[in-house]
């Protein structure tokens, strides 16, 4: 499956300057790794030591939170959008 | 001025007190930090300047985030600037305290404000800092208040304003934001799909949009109630405040607000025990709290409390800490025990608020029913916003009588008052 990852302006420089990516994988967790394969600086951005998300970083599949889904093992159809977001916003 | 640079909350990275809200490192949210090194350190002093200030949150400028002080020709001008917010009443509310077994209750209604919300206080702020940084346009995602506050402020300032609501928001609040000739946009979808919408635009158009890349500042804004609250009880701190919790920024802020002033030397004492407040269809906090974790799991509100439906709390983590540190709580009510809080707090009170409102009498009851309250507790109940805008929520709770204009159809029709 290839996915388009949407990157948020504040990783932007981490990531080549590039404002979205096409990624495969079959899951979100995999299309994350191979994000980090791609751009390495964004793991430590994004992920705890243990892998999971920082609690600030909100990920959402085709605009569904993936906390809604399978969570980091929620699985991706192709040409679907994953976009990356602070979490800090609103209220 | 005392403000100095802003800061992540979690890695403490330091950025310049420019439009930004996230630290680029760890993602954590910034906020404003101060050196308050070469302000006045005399408490008897520091007292009368804001004594002498406007009757409006600009007397506390010298705790907010503007970098030219107060907006306006002067700092005693400041309140014909704008649509002037703050300086609610604090109201000792003995009838509600004697109903709740409790010795000392206080009000503050917030629905005092220019467009009746504490929103007016918060977006004040976001404004003025927007137009140091020379943003024309305004924006924000709202559940209706701020939405209703945004709209007008940037009337009042002559600012372009886009607003975004979620399409089911209450009737009241949609028509009281269009009024001020906003561009309104009704999003299909929750609150918590309008914020991730308005993340995402955040980062393609210039605008100001106050709850995101302005939210630092913003947020700020929400310490003038805890400030109006220990001035208005004659520099003292409260022992409990109960306040509604949507993202948490208020209910952190406030005792953020106490704990500058203590660091001062304006108060002294304990941070009073911070009781947070949800409506049950909507309580990720709550939840959270009452199952021992430290961040929240979001979910999908169904509520009458519309004005507190985030199901994805920003300050959710900050919150919680904070209700722990301080003795207090976060509990949740059901949208019946919403609506007997509003009737509560209207018939004790003579203050009409809206749902989030009977959600904070309603957890105030709880707290009371339960014991969790030393009665000689002086408790401070935060109304955050006006009846008027939710009506839907006391339809069909009361009686009317309805008669023909004489005195014998009054006394068929109205037994209670012949009877009395």
């Amino acid at each position: 499956m290839t996915v388009v990852v949407k990157i948020p302006t504040q990783l932007r420089a981490a990531a080549g300057g590039e404002t979205e990516t096409e990624v495969d994988g079959e899951t979100v967790q995999e299309v994350l790794d191979g994000l980090y394969e791609r751009f390495d600086e964004l793991r430590v951005r994004i992920s705890d030591e243990d892998g999971s998300l920082r609690r600030f970083v909100n990920v959402y599949l085709a605009g569904e939170d993936i906390r809604f889904l399978d969570g980091l093992q929620t699985p991706v159809a192709d040409g679907s959008e994953l976009t990356i977001l602070p979490a800090v916003a609103g209220g | 001025m005392a403000v100095s640079h802003l800061e992540c909350k979690e890695c403490k990275a330091q950025y310049a007190l420019e439009a930004l809200y996230v630290c680029e490192r760890c993602f954590g949210p910034l906020e404003v930090a101060y050196d308050h090194s070469s302000s006045e350190r005399d408490v008897g002093e520091l007292r009368r300047r804001i004594q002498g200030g406007p009757q409006n949150i600009w007397r506390y400028a010298d705790f907010l985030p503007l970098a030219g002080g107060p907006p306006g020709p002067s700092g005693r001008l400041a309140s014909r600037v704008g649509l002037p917010a703050g300086c609610t009443p604090l109201i000792r509310a003995d009838r509600l305290a004697e109903r709740l077994g409790l010795r000392e209750v206080w009000v503050k209604n917030d629905a005092a404000n220019p467009t009746h919300s504490f929103k007016d206080r918060v977006v004040s702020v976001a404004v003025a800092r927007a137009r140091e940084l020379g943003f024309e346009t305004i924006a924000c995602a709202s559940t209706g208040n701020l939405a209703n506050s945004v709209a007008a402020h940037g009337a009042a300032l002559g600012l372009e304003s886009y607003v975004f609501i979620p399409a089911d928001l209450e009737e009241q609040k949609v028509l009281a934001t269009g009024v001020y000739g906003t561009k309104l946009v009704a999003v299909e979808g929750t609150y918590d799909d309008v914020n991730r919408l308005c993340t995402e635009l955040s980062a393609e158009r210039d605008w100001a949009f106050v709850n995101v890349n302005l939210r630092p500042y913003y947020a700020e804004g929400s310490k003038t109630l805890a400030f109006e609250i220990a001035e208005q009880l004659g520099w003292e701190l409260p022992d409990r405040c109960v306040v509604p919790v949507a993202s948490g920024s208020l209910f952190t802020k406030i005792a953020k607000g106490f704990e500058e002033w203590r660091d001062l030397g304006l108060l002294e004492g304990e941070l009073p025990r911070m009781n947070g407040a949800q409506a049950e269809g909507c309580s990720p906090v709550a939840t959270a709290y009452a199952q021992g974790q430290d961040v929240c799991r979001p979910v999908k509100p169904n509520t009458i409390a519309k004005s507190l439906a985030i199901g994805n709390p920003a300050d959710g983590p900050y919150a919680l800490d904070l209700a722990r540190r301080t003795g207090g709580g976060v509990d949740a009510v059901s949208d019946d025990e919403i609506r007997a809080g509003i009737a509560l707090l209207a018939q004790t009170t003579g203050i009409f608020t809206e749902t989030a409102g009977g959600v904070t009498t309603a957890v105030l009851t709880k707290l009371a029913a339960q014991g969790d309250i030393d009665p000689d507790e002086r408790v401070v109940l935060v109304i955050t916003g006006e009846g008027l805008k939710t009506l839907d929520a006391v339809r069909d709770t009361f009686e009317t009588y309805s008669i023909a204009p004489t005195v014998e159809a009054f006394a068929a029709g109205v037994p209670e008052a012949v009877s009395v």
